[in-house]
């Protein structure tokens, strides 16, 4: 029963949880939590299910008010929607656990209106992977793109800049992806995707769905701060709440990522994307690899904890447009399994960030030395894991994405991506190391207060928070031992079969 | 040129106004003539829709037994119509967004223009 209504039932808690955290809230402000963490377990709990039995006897297509496709809109539960589903929900669930404390002392009084609107960005996100119609895909876009906003602006001081520009270059995506999916519509008649998939062969060489797919690109790439189209995002993550970065940057970027692939690998045609669009996956591929160098030097030039993230989130994203240019099965295996690990990773990384504000009122490097150590010892050891994997040290999650678009790269011999990858590996480790640095090895200023041993407290972050925190990390270490394991069950069935 | 323009001019209409709203964005300085040329953008697209949707002559949008199937040139697609309405809303409440953006920038900053707005920041 659940598993076939699993597709709507997914948005729907999310939806349903928006709707009743400020009635609960307004009876009591904590229940408000509560009905957060147990409206994302629900979702989390679903998306399994649906998993589940999606790898067991295939797609689950929903169709809601029961008008059948391509009339009706459908809703597809298929191993790639199921996988990104289920990193949606953990990935919340564990933000949801985490954000408690973090955000009563970051954003006092708004904890309401906060987890409200987390619910309603993961609604529209969950409905985004879910659904299989272009129209309705912009139409959850815009659900998740607005919570998005208003998350972002509760913040510091700065926040309501950040937001709006995050507003206006948002805008700018989402009006160039419906756009694109006017001219599609215009010469196909249908927004359903597998019915467009099967109509494309006979209008690919229109121009209109030549430029249709070219502005629905464009859309999704600046949707997913592809480089040259970043600019928001490192404002939008520095002066969001430590939670809400820690909510949006794992997930919103991937999301978008995740439309590429459900737009250049499900519904163009096949034959076109190997020959005309060979162009436009390039493209994509070069940007990537651009942004992948970009991101990294920008990362090293940061002095606020955050803001680094930030910039290397912009690298990290251009690591699954190279494997989406790659257009193998390497490069797709590589590039999905990048975004699970690149989720974990950014998420562990944005919620150490929120330990540090939370017990040292601030999160910025040159400020930092070695008492963090002895005050927080394990948040400290978290980042330490979670940096080696950014790095990509075996056996940690990190390497194995990298390999595997490695592999793709020399399998295609695209030299140019294979440089940008160890390049970007180099600049990793001098960003990471210079945090790591000062975190364990760089003595406090003698000249100050004396910091002996005995005067610095032990004052780890709350359990609330280290237990998410410590989860993360460890989950890294078993990401990379079971690698193997995710790549053969998991992302293996989800490879479309021309690939 | 004159063919390429013949029967087009709604569309041209629409690209220099969708062109006119992305450079208001992108250049202008003070941010609530970016929220203009936002709008103007928005109403392009929606617009787009309309005109794609448009047929000479056609007013049915549903099978009138009157008319049967014999005519399909009286047919009109409605589909585009009700989907920008669900496009319209969404406009209008991005606007609302960025209309409570400006309000909180202005009462911490007390500018909209976007040089001044850097230098306060600093």
């Amino acid at each position: 029963m659940i598993s076939s209504q699993s597709p709507i039932l997914i948005p729907m808690t999310f939806l349903f949880a928006a709707m009743l955290i400020p009635l609960v809230g307004a009876v009591n402000r904590a229940a408000a939590h509560l009905a957060a963490v147990l409206g994302s377990a629900l979702a989390l709990y679903f998306s399994v299910i649906g998993m589940q039995t999606t790898l067991a006897q295939g797609r689950i297509s929903y169709h809601i008010a029961g008008w059948m496709p391509p009339i009706g809109i459908e809703f597809v539960l298929d191993p790639l929607s199921a996988f990104v589903c289920t990193l949606l929900c953990g990935v919340t669930f564990i933000v949801m656990v985490f954000g408690k404390r973090s955000v009563e002392y970051e954003i006092p009084q708004k904890e309401i209106a906060f987890y409200s609107l987390s619910m309603l960005l993961l609604g529209g996100l969950a409905g985004m992977v879910m659904t299989g119609d272009l129209f309705n895909l912009y139409v959850y876009l815009e659900i998740a793109a607005l919570a998005g906003y208003a998350l972002v602006a509760i913040g510091d001081k700065r926040a309501v800049v950040s937001a709006f520009r995050y507003l206006v270059m948002g805008t700018v995506g989402a009006t160039f992806y419906l756009l694109g999916v006017a001219l599609i519509f215009i010469s196909t008649g249908t927004l359903n995707m597998a019915d467009i998939a099967q109509l494309m062969p006979l209008v690919h060489d229109s121009p209109a769905v030549i430029v249709g797919l070219v502005l629905i690109v464009l859309g999704t790439a600046l949707k997913m701060a592809l480089f040259p189209m970043h600019a928001w995002l490192p404002d939008a993550y520095t002066h969001a709440s430590t939670t809400a970065t820690a909510l949006i940057a794992p997930i919103g970027t991937k999301v978008s990522a995740y439309v590429l692939f459900r737009v250049l690998f499900f519904v163009v045609d096949p034959d076109h994307l190997r020959t005309e669009m060979l162009n436009l996956l390039q493209i994509i591929g070069y940007l990537g690899a651009a942004g992948i160098i970009w991101g990294s030097i920008m990362a090293i030039c940061q002095s606020e904890l955050k803001r680094m993230l930030a910039y290397s989130s912009v690298a990290q994203v251009g690591y699954i447009a190279v494997g989406i240019a790659l257009a193998s099965p390497l490069g797709f295996i590589g590039a999905i399994l990048h975004a699970l690990n690149h989720a974990v990773m950014k998420c562990c990384l944005f919620l150490v960030s929120g330990n540090m504000r939370l017990r040292l009122g601030h999160s910025s490097i040159p400020l930092m030395t070695n008492g963090l150590r002895k005050s927080m010892p394990w948040t400290s050891a978290a980042f330490t894991l979670a940096a080696i994997s950014m790095i990509g040290l075996p056996p940690t999650a990190g390497f194995f994405g990298k390999w595997y678009l490695a592999l793709g790269a020399i399998e295609q011999s695209h030299w140019i991506f294979l440089t940008a990858l160890l390049i970007s590996t180099i600049l990793n480790v001098a960003y990471f190391f210079r945090v790591m640095e000062r975190m364990y090895l760089k003595p406090q200023d003698p000249g100050g207060v004396d910091y002996s041993e005995q005067t610095i407290a032990r004052s780890e972050a709350p359990a609330s928070m280290l237990i998410p925190t410590l989860f993360l990390a460890i989950s890294l270490l078993v990401l990379g031992f079971a690698n193997a394991w995710i790549v053969t069950n998991l992302i293996v069935p989800m490879i479309p079969g021309w690939l | 040129m004159l063919e390429f323009i013949q029967g087009y001019y709604a569309y041209i209409f629409l690209a220099t106004a969708f062109t006119i709203g992305l450079y208001g964005m992108m250049v202008k300085q003070n941010l609530m003539k970016k929220v203009l040329g936002m709008s103007i953008v928005a109403a392009t697209t929606i617009m787009f829709w309309i005109v794609g949707a448009y047929k000479e002559g056609a007013g049915v949008t549903v099978l009138d037994p009157r008319y049967g199937v014999e005519n399909p040139e009286m047919y009109l697609n409605p589909l585009p119509h009700t989907l920008m309405l669900t496009a319209i809303v969404v406009a209008v409440v991005t606007l609302g967004v960025a209309l409570a953006l400006l309000i909180g920038i202005y009462r911490e900053y007390k500018t909209l223009d976007e040089p001044t707005l850097l230098e306060r920041m600093k």
